[in-house]
């Protein structure tokens, strides 16, 4: 009996390893299946809601803006829109909606759908997190930031900061009531005509449009489930989904899987050639890894840091290291005591080697980084210069009054939990312990705790990354501004800030990117952030997989996918 | 045994409502929030944010209001997920990871059972020594190594299994329910193999072996009634333990079950999932360590007798 019970796992395993083994990349030919390695469990699918990578994947296969990412890069391509004119001053465009655009449910688009589901991102009670990508439109910013008296009386009881007091008692007093939705920049001028006026000349519009939060959602459908502000509304539910896209939401098994199946109703309908794409949330990135090598996805949202080294060298033909429009740098609190000083900021910058942490920290085809925004972003380079000289990192710091009698105190470097992060500031501690002599402690946060000390400015010097939400170098300058949530540095420029203004309210492209340029170089000198590398894109990518292009943003609209075995 | 039964039962209402209390507020004491985010949104849309989910009024007034719910049952809404309830995403994940603890408890029982009743047998012999020596290297090898490891050889080298899922592809639950069962199976061989020995030099074995009885009988009747008590007393924390603690493997293997939920929401700050889910396993290591103490009384021929 003893020797029957041991015999019962291996005969399991001897039967099914007896059965045909047909890998699902390897039956995928002939269903059309696309196995996609998807990161993590998105949040949900509400483009209005939810904010992340694994949700864009998602979103692009299931609803579509009025453009779309090229898959060659450039400029985008036509999506619900077929056409769009722009007028001289570039403050208003005419989009003209493609007749054959349906609804998965087969209900014709109209201009008023977009109108509607702009309304509802702005919406304030709605609490999106992306309403400032509308924020271009006449009248957007005033209809979103409203706040009614009581708003302000009760912020103004709570608020401390004599700055904010103040700026919400002249609110008080110059209460203006309630703006309608008529005063914001979109109207439909009939069905199938949308017109948008925007505050001033945008030249990187359209390829806002390839962002989830512009994309239309379907009115009767949100309004069945909840109301115009429902952010738990049931509508995102399989069965009940109605969107756009060239997939239609089949299946979602919460934590396991999300299955999307084409959409017959898609204007396009003829040009997509998958059948199925199933998205696996696949946080563990050692998992998927092994997921992809056993033939269970086309497709990793990323590689685990220390293979990507031994695939290079391997000569993996599966390996894609891709160019990606993201920046690794480390945010310095110029509140503090210590980095007041520019010199103090520039001798930090000058003794870090970009090129040694690149090609052996980060290992993985990264480029050093001597700008803010990453070059090339849609044609922009910038010509900043950041050396690498010890020697003169020293005598900035003798200059701004540091010396052997006068050591520079300790300093630390804030990062949030990860291997990867762990070995840069390793690597950068050496470096300014070697050069300037200067104490370095590493402090590892948990994430949440990591961002809550960069909020209240608790830090001294802290890593970032910052990825694109669009191909302009305006996605990345923005962030630098006075009063952007994301600056996080205390650094405020009033001659940065005047440029960036002109820079956008120009409609001439190449006096723009001079500005820009400009302000990169206020940006540079000032150095309130160390740029460190240009990220790149890694990933394993079956080779059944085709029209799979790499794009700057990691777009990569479903319709161009296809699958083929060489 | 009722009275109890009655008593312990009774006793978990004050333990739910001790635990519910002071989960409440060590999470509003972790800092960091549920819309803290890399891309940091406006004061404006956080207010709003606040106000959807009732986090712009005090703690005292969060926590009244949350435990009237609670008192009707109601989880609340997931602050990660919007629109899903932290009740539903119980329900979705519960009964996988409980598939999995009973698959995994079915193994380690057969085989931790197994060799720990033979080694006892034969004491001091090569049947002793081996699975014994096994026992301690499962014991030892933390489900994170084991885990890749059979995915390497089963799933990667021999191609004979797959490497992840769960219902997926055929026998993907036979590798996540070893390397949880294996753990297990350690401990449960060596308890059964000291129970036995103790219980294999009592009299009323000799007397069983005197009147007759076949080795067999004597084992499996008198032998084994005794000498397993440990591993029931053990069973009860460890399938606590397991439905609780499946996070590594429900990780390593990419199982849609509740230890996943369960550890994420702590990172992603989802006081609401973190509360529900911590309720939960509370409830389930209260309820299975009583069916264990049950067990055992019941096993126990004094004990029971009494009662």
């Amino acid at each position: 009996m003893y020797k029957k019970i041991f015999l019962i796992p291996l005969t399991l395993i001897f039967f099914y390893g007896c059965s045909e083994n047909v890998s699902p990349v390897d039956s995928a030919i002939e269903s059309g299946i696309f196995h996609f390695g998807n990161g993590s469990e998105p949040q949900g699918i509400d483009p209005h809601i939810v904010t992340g990578v694994p949700e864009h994947h998602i979103l692009i296969s299931l609803c579509e803006g009025l453009t779309i990412a090229n898959p060659n890069g450039g400029a985008n391509l036509p999506g619900v829109a077929e056409s769009w004119t722009i007028s001289e001053d570039g403050k208003e465009y005419i989009f003209y909606l493609n007749k054959n655009a349906k609804w998965s449910n087969g209900e014709v688009m109209t201009a008023d759908d977009f109108v509607w589901s702009w309304m509802r991102i702005l919406t304030a009670s709605l609490a999106s997190q992306y309403p400032d990508m509308l924020y271009y439109l006449e009248g957007a910013e005033e209809y979103h930031r409203w706040l009614s008296i009581e708003d302000i009386k009760s912020m103004l009881a709570k608020e401390e900061d004599p700055k904010v007091r103040v700026n919400l008692e002249e609110a008080l007093l110059n209460h203006k009531p309630k703006p309608s939705f008529d005063t914001v920049g979109v109207k439909a001028i009939d069905e199938h005509t949308l017109k948008v006026n925007l505050k001033s000349p945008t030249p990187f519009f359209l390829g806002l449009l390839s962002h989830y939060s512009t994309w239309p959602v379907h009115k009767e459908t949100v309004l069945k489930y909840g109301k115009i502000d429902d952010r738990d509304g049931k509508w995102t539910r399989p069965g009940n989904f109605v969107c756009n896209g060239p997939f239609k939401l089949k299946n979602w098994e919460l934590n396991s899987k999300i299955v999307v199946e084409k959409n017959p109703h898609y204007w396009d309908a003829s040009k997509v050639k998958l059948n199925e794409m199933h998205f696996y949330p696949v946080s563990n990135v050692m998992t998927e890894d092994r997921m992809f090598r056993a033939g269970q996805l086309h497709l990793t949202s990323t590689l685990p840091s220390q293979k990507c080294p031994i695939y290079i060298e391997e000569n993996n033909p599966d390996l894609r290291i891709d160019p990606y429009m993201g920046q690794y740098f480390y945010r310095l609190n110029i509140n503090n005591p210590a980095l007041q000083d520019v010199r103090v900021r520039k001798a930090l910058a000058y003794t870090i080697n970009r090129k040694l942490l690149v090609e052996k920290v980060t290992k993985c085809g990264q480029i050093p980084a001597y700008s803010f925004t990453p070059p090339g972003s849609n044609g922009y380079y910038p010509d900043t210069e950041i050396p690498f000289d010890p020697q003169l990192a020293k005598q900035l710091m003798t200059e701004a009054g540091y010396s052997d009698s006068n050591p520079f105190p300790k300093l630390e470097i804030l990062f949030n939990t990860s291997e990867d992060h762990r070995k840069i500031a390793l690597a950068i501690q050496q470096m300014w312990q070697e050069s300037l002599g200067i104490e370095v402690e590493l402090v590892n946060q948990d994430w949440k705790v990591y961002l809550g000390r960069e909020m209240v400015g608790d830090f001294q010097v802290s890593r970032a990354g910052w990825i694109g939400d669009y191909e302009d170098p305006n996605t990345f300058l923005d962030l630098m501004r006075p009063n952007r949530g994301n600056n996080k540095t205390g650094w405020e420029d009033a001659a940065y800030d005047e440029i960036m203004q002109k820079a956008n309210s120009t409609n001439n492209q190449e006096e723009r990117y001079k500005l820009l340029n400009q302000a990169e170089k206020i940006l540079i000198d000032n150095m309130p952030i160390i740029p460190l590398y240009t990220y790149v894109r890694a990933y394993q990518l079956s080779s059944d997989v085709k029209g799979y292009n790499p794009h700057i943003l990691d777009h990569h609209h479903p319709k161009f996918i296809y699958l083929e075995r060489d | 045994m009722l009275a109890i039964f009655i008593k312990r039962i009774l006793l978990v209402i004050p333990v739910l409502f001790a635990v519910a209390s002071i989960t409440f507020f060590l999470i509003k004491l972790a800092p960091g929030g549920p819309f803290d985010a890399d891309k940091a949104v406006s004061p404006q849309v956080l207010k709003n944010l606040n106000e959807a989910y009732n986090l712009d009024a005090s703690n005292w007034e969060q926590y009244v209001d949350y435990m009237s719910n609670l008192a009707q049952g109601d989880l609340g809404p997931s602050f990660r997920f919007p629109g899903r309830s932290v009740t539903e995403m119980i329900t979705t994940g519960l009964p996988v990871t409980f598939e999995l603890a009973f698959y995994a408890i079915l193994i380690a029982l057969v085989m931790g059972v197994f060799s720990g009743v033979l080694a006892a047998l034969k004491r001091n012999t090569f049947l002793d020594f081996i699975p014994m020596a096994i026992a301690m290297i499962g014991i030892c090898v933390p489900t994170f190594l084991m885990g890749p490891l059979l995915v390497l050889i089963f799933g990667i080298n021999l191609e004979i299994l797959p490497v992840s899922g769960w219902g997926q592809l055929p026998g993907d639950k036979i590798l996540p329910s070893l390397t949880l069962g294996f753990a297990y199976a350690a401990y449960i061989a060596r308890l059964s193999r000291g129970g036995m020995l103790e219980v294999l030099n009592q009299d009323f074995i000799r007397t069983a072996r005197a009147k007759g009885l076949t080795e067999k009988m004597v084992v499996i009747k008198h032998a084994m009634q005794g000498g397993l008590i440990p591993v029931v007393s053990f069973l009860g924390p460890a399938i606590a333990g397991l439905l609780a603690g499946s996070f590594v493997v429900e990780t390593i293997f990419q199982i849609p079950g509740l230890g996943r939920f369960y550890v994420e929401a702590a990172f992603n700050r989802d006081y609401t999932m973190i509360l529900g889910t911590t309720i939960f396993f509370s409830a389930m290591i209260v309820f299975f360590n009583l069916l264990s103490d049950l067990a055992a009384l019941w096993l126990n021929p004094r004990s029971r007798d009494a009662s």
